[in-house]
């Protein structure tokens, strides 16, 4: 157990190509999950396209490009913080890994303030809530945002956790190993790059129908 | 049947005798198949037992051409009953042109046939013999599926859109109609009888149609598929008022006040339960409204009112 | 437990209730599982009793309609997700995986024991249901009965069985990356046990189905909870857009529960055969196509759903291909045995079993594939009868196979080969004497979830209820021989079979971390041609001189 976390290792360079792989292995699971539900929304676009693309005109398309710009940003503070590690400059990329996650908690909070808007707008069509939509084909319009709706929380519930588990390791990084650090970085970069892409999908086929 | 254990079910359809065929050589490829590698099994089980004098010599662990061969022959054999089934199936989408055309609306937990007449049958389907008959079924709630197994035939009733079956009965008799999706509580009770009638008895039967009798039966089978039996019956857990001898008679409520239950106190009390309720009873009843439509509205109240008229012949709810 | 403790061994490496629920030693976690797991199997066990009891007659007499569907749907739920889909792999592949590869544990220990608490709290969660007053859906949850009419903790039990699918996923993380990581030098993938193959074929389909599981579920609750129309045509939705994201997930589940039990079967085959594995490659690569094809065919779950005759014919024909692979591996094993030297312990029985109770529901299969029939048996007792084959003929038996194979390397300990014997035997007459009838019951119309049926049914139904009798004692009889071994049985030495495989190089049973020295592997699997016609086999009268 020569200074790896798990006793099964020989050494730390195997631990954490191994702990890339598993990262890479839960991400394949993970674009399953959201994959399966980009599915689901494609198949309803192809079906009521004209209802998607009135029914997408509500959503605030300046809110939606901020978030995209904050999120991306959010990568690069990531890419970032890999970087300072590989260097040994641990101070830097906890400062880095930080930033990360503000920018995070910056997006949980526009899109907050963006479902408050639709909530109150009548736009949601959640807990028996009053939908108020007025233009052509409510039913198709109403299944839109319920995708909307769906597929924006499970992206934001990911992000959430990755902001957590970035909380966790800025905790621990005073009494970890430089070799743990470096895996962690690594492997929870993957992660949020992941969750990056998805919202790069996720952006465009929500937004920019048919604008 | 042989000694009275079923075993053949009936082939009643047109297509029924297809589709034995096929499931009788798919029998026969089994049973075999299966007997020779058991028999293969068991005799090396025996001759190769420890301790026995087989000549062991010359031993294979694996076999190239072996493997190729039968891969490409199960190969084949499966595409031919692939092939087999699937020209029988999509045979499913092509009624024949001058098909007799059913409604069927499956509702928890009861079907609903129309004829093109306008005749209604609650559970019960009678259609003419060699006549092809196509059933356009529909659902109200959940999804059900009209199976016929002397028919060979099923098809899911999806709410939201409509299905269609076609089938052309061959023998006259009355076969058993299941709802084979489950459906909730009483999908087991779901169910009834197609009846296959000579084409002169079928004309003859839809102009006997009658009201009066007919109703009141009918009412009676939507009192126990709509589930009101479950309250309103004698062996119920829930505590609900009796309708023995209800038509006509007056009913306590809780706010004082006495009504008599005519026709505009029941139809309330099944559309709109929480409007009067009745001393001494919980408010728990739901309602029927956009559950059920007029005809059985109907049919319902004849029910009732026939639980008056015979107050001791077996009409209990 | 400490009773039977041996110094040096895993299970003498700390005692007390730390050492076990925050160990991260593979082979307690498989502990773990293992008495989960069976405390499991016999609940869902007992439900099937009662539904069998009331069976016996036409009429619906021993408990009312809705207690029955309660029934039926906790029956599935609790075998399909909290017993068949962990069971080889939770409990013999955490603990043999590490042991089969020469590593001293999984990848991930701590993830390992993560998995277990994620499975008894999610399984927890949905077992609440069961008391509050149960769940009534079938374990399919169709919709929009189980998002808009069902009553009953819907919710609830969808949400535990989707915290569990985050159990099956790390268990499949932690294999892959162990298996691509953690071999022995000279361990060379065509080189592994079959065990392995299967069990990594297992954990590719867990870790990318899955996820789908987890958005079917997902959506019903977002429905039910928050009033989404996802399904609900009232509100633009689609009840059959539910069908497909289930059995996307559903049909790739089926293989994540009988490819470990072939596995096992590939391990005990050769053994008691004294024969190499006939066709080695051929069966591992079939694994892995099973696992691939296994996606493919969702849809004849479907054919008389509404979807298109078009859709019906593909997957069909899909259908089809996915059950070459499978009758591939059913010859190879039939010939394994041939010019071999046989012996009918306990294991081999199992096995042995297994190969004619997979073949005959396998064989059924063909028949649901084939479409003009499917329309006739869909959903009705014949599909029950396939599956029962498969997954408790198959599964179960393979499971009890390879409980009895490793059963000393476990626990150092021999259980009584008249028992095991007695009660294989058991089973397989109480199962045929369960499904068989259920086949005709079938294909006579009798369709399936029903609580009440007509009486013309009731022959058919009165063997089948006897049978599951039969089949309970033969289930039960292990507790008692298995649960005496641990304290009175002889002690077995580390090779006790003279198998091959590096799980038997080491003690029984092993010291904490696996080996004292690292394998080096330099023959194929199963060379049992190479070790000679000796036949070896550890007797309990011969514990001395043994091992």
């Amino acid at each position: 157990m020569s200074g790896t976390e798990s006793v099964a290792f020989d050494t730390p360079q195997r631990e954490r190509r191994a702990d890339t792989f598993a990262m890479w292995v839960f991400i394949g699971s993970e674009a399953m999950l959201f994959g399966a539900i980009f599915l689901v929304f494609l198949v309803a676009h192809i079906d009521f396209g004209p209802a998607f693309a009135a029914a997408s005109k509500h959503l605030s398309l300046p809110l939606g490009t901020f978030n995209t710009a904050v999120l991306i940003t959010s990568s690069f503070t990531m890419a970032l913080a890999h970087m300072l590690a590989v260097h040994r400059r641990w101070r830097a990329a906890a400062w880095a890994l930080a930033a990360t996650s503000a920018l995070g908690i910056c997006f949980l909070i526009v899109k907050g303030i963006e479902y408050t808007k639709e909530i109150s707008d009548g736009l949601a069509p959640l807990l028996g809530l009053p939908f108020r939509y007025t233009g052509p084909d409510p039913v198709h319009a109403e299944f839109f945002f319920g995708l909307y709706f769906t597929m924006t929380s499970l992206h934001a519930l990911h992000l959430i956790g990755g902001i957590i588990v970035i909380a966790g390791m800025i905790a621990l990084w005073p009494t970890s190993t430089p070799a743990n650090r470096l895996r962690r970085v690594v492997a929870l970069g993957l992660y949020w790059h992941f969750v990056d892409i998805v919202w790069v999908f996720m952006f465009p086929v929500l937004y920019l129908i048919n604008r | 049947m042989s000694f009275g254990i079923p075993f053949f079910p009936q082939e009643a359809s047109s297509e029924a005798g297809h589709v034995d065929a096929l499931f009788y050589t798919l029998l026969a490829f089994s049973v075999t198949l299966g007997l020779a590698l058991t028999g293969l099994v068991v005799g090396y089980a025996v001759k190769y037992r420890v301790g026995s004098p087989a000549d062991r010599t010359g031993k294979r662990s694996r076999s190239l051409p072996l493997e190729m061969s039968w891969t490409v022959v199960s190969l084949v054999i499966a595409f031919v009953f692939f092939g087999w089934g699937a020209t029988l199936f999509v045979r499913r989408d092509h009624p024949p042109a001058d098909a007799l055309e059913i409604t069927g609306l499956g509702k928890q937990w009861m079907w609903e046939f129309r004829q093109p007449g306008g005749q209604r049958e609650i559970n019960e389907l009678h259609v003419p013999v060699g006549k092809a008959v196509v059933v356009s079924l529909a659902s109200q709630d959940v999804i059900h599926s009209f199976y016929v197994p002397a028919f060979r035939v099923k098809q899911d009733a999806v709410p939201g859109r409509t299905t269609r079956i076609w089938f052309i009965a061959t023998e006259p008799g009355r076969y058993h109609l299941f709802c084979a999706q489950y459906c909730g509580t009483q999908h087991s009770e779901m169910g009834g009888w197609v009846t296959v009638m000579a084409p002169e008895q079928y004309a003859a039967w839809l102009n006997s149609q009658s009201e009066g009798e007919t109703l009141a039966a009918s009412g009676e089978k939507l009192f126990g598929a709509l589930g009101c039996s479950g309250c309103h019956g004698a062996s119920s857990k829930v505590r609900a008022p009796s309708l023995e001898g209800i038509f006509g008679r007056p009913v306590a409520l809780d706010n004082q006040q006495t009504v008599i239950a005519d026709e505009r106190y029941l139809r309330d009390s099944i559309l709109k339960p929480k409007k009067e309720i009745a001393a001494g009873y919980e408010p728990v009843m739901p309602s029927f409204d956009g559950l059920i439509d007029e005809g059985e509205l109907q049919m319902l109240l004849a029910y009732l009112k026939s639980l008056s008229r015979l107050p001791k012949a077996g009409a209990k709810p | 437990m400490t009773n039977a403790a041996m110094p040096g061994t895993y299970l003498e490496e700390g005692s007390g209730p730390r050492a076990w629920l925050l160990t991260t030693d593979h082979k307690r976690v498989a502990w773990l599982y293992l008495i989960s797991l069976t405390a499991f199997f016999f609940l869902g066990g007992a439900m099937a009793v009662l539904m069998r009891i009331e069976l016996a007659t036409p009429a619906g007499d021993l408990v009312s309609d809705d207690v029955y569907n309660r029934l039926f749907s906790l029956h599935g739920i609790i075998m399909v997700w909290f017993f068949l889909v962990p069971s080889i792999p939770a409990t013999l592949g955490n603990f043999l995986l590490p042991l089969m590869i020469g590593a001293r544990d999984l990848a991930f220990p701590r993830l390992n024991l993560v998995s277990w608490y994620v499975f008894i709290f999610g399984s927890l969660f949905a077992l609440f249901a069961v008391v509050a007053g149960g769940v009534d859906t079938g374990w399919t949850f169709y919709t929009p009965l189980s998002t808009l009419y069902a009553n009953g903790w819907v919710s609830t039990a969808a949400f535990g069985v989707f915290i569990v699918g985050f159990s099956t996923i790390m268990t499949g993380i932690n294999f892959i990356v162990t298996v691509h990581m953690l071999r022995a030098p000279g361990l060379t993938w065509f080189r592994l046990p079959i065990f392995v193959w299967t069990l990594y074929a297992t954990s590719l389909v867990m870790v990318l189905a899955t996820p789908v599981l987890a958005a079917s579920l997902i959506l019903i609750v977002l429905e039910r909870v928050f009033g989404i129309g996802i399904f609900n045509p009232d509100l633009g939705g689609d009840p059959l857009l539910f069908q497909h994201l289930f059995w996307f997930y559903s049909h790739p589940a089926v293989y994540i529960m009988i490819l470990p039990g072939m596995g096992v079967v590939s391990e005990v085959l050769p053994c008691f055969s004294r024969r190499p594995l006939f066709g080695y490659k051929a069966v591992a690569m079939s694994s892995m196509a099973i696992a691939v094809f296994g996606f493919l065919v969702w849809g004849h779950h479907m054919f008389v759903s509404g979807q298109s005759a078009y859709a019906g014919v593909v997957f069909s024909f899909l259908s089809f291909c996915v059950a070459i692979p499978s009758a591939i591996k059913v010859f190879n094993w039939s010939l394994t045995l041939r010019k071999g030297e046989i012996s009918f312990e306990t294991p081999m029985l199992y096995a042995l079993f297994f190969l004619a109770l997979f073949t005959f529901g396998g064989l059924a299969g063909l028949f649901l594939a084939s479409l003009a029939v499917d329309v006739h048996v869909h959903d009705t007792y014949f599909v029950i009868a396939h599956f029962h084959y498969i997954m408790v003929g198959g599964m179960v038996t393979a499971y009890m196979a390879g409980l009895h194979f490793w059963w000393p390397k476990l626990t150092g300990r021999m259980y009584s080969e008249t028992s095991g014997r007695i009660a294989a035997t058991v089973t397989f007459i109480g199962f045929n004497l369960t499904f068989f009838p259920q086949y005709v019951l079938g294909f006579d119309g009798m369709p399936r979830r029903y609580h009440t049926y007509p009486p013309e049914f009731q022959f058919w139904n009165v063997l089948s209820s006897a049978g599951a009798v039969v089949l309970a004692i033969g289930y039960l009889m292990p507790l008692f021989y298995l649960g005496w071994s641990l304290f009175r049985g002889a002690r077995a030495p580390g090779n006790p079979w003279n198998a091959t495989g590096l799980e038997w190089q080491t003690s029984s049973p092993p010291p904490p971390h696996n080996f004292e020295t690292m394998p080096v592997v330099t023959r194929p699997a199963y060379d049992y041609d190479m070790k000679g016609l000796e036949h070896e086999r550890f007797s309990p009268h011969q514990e001395e001189a043994a091992g």
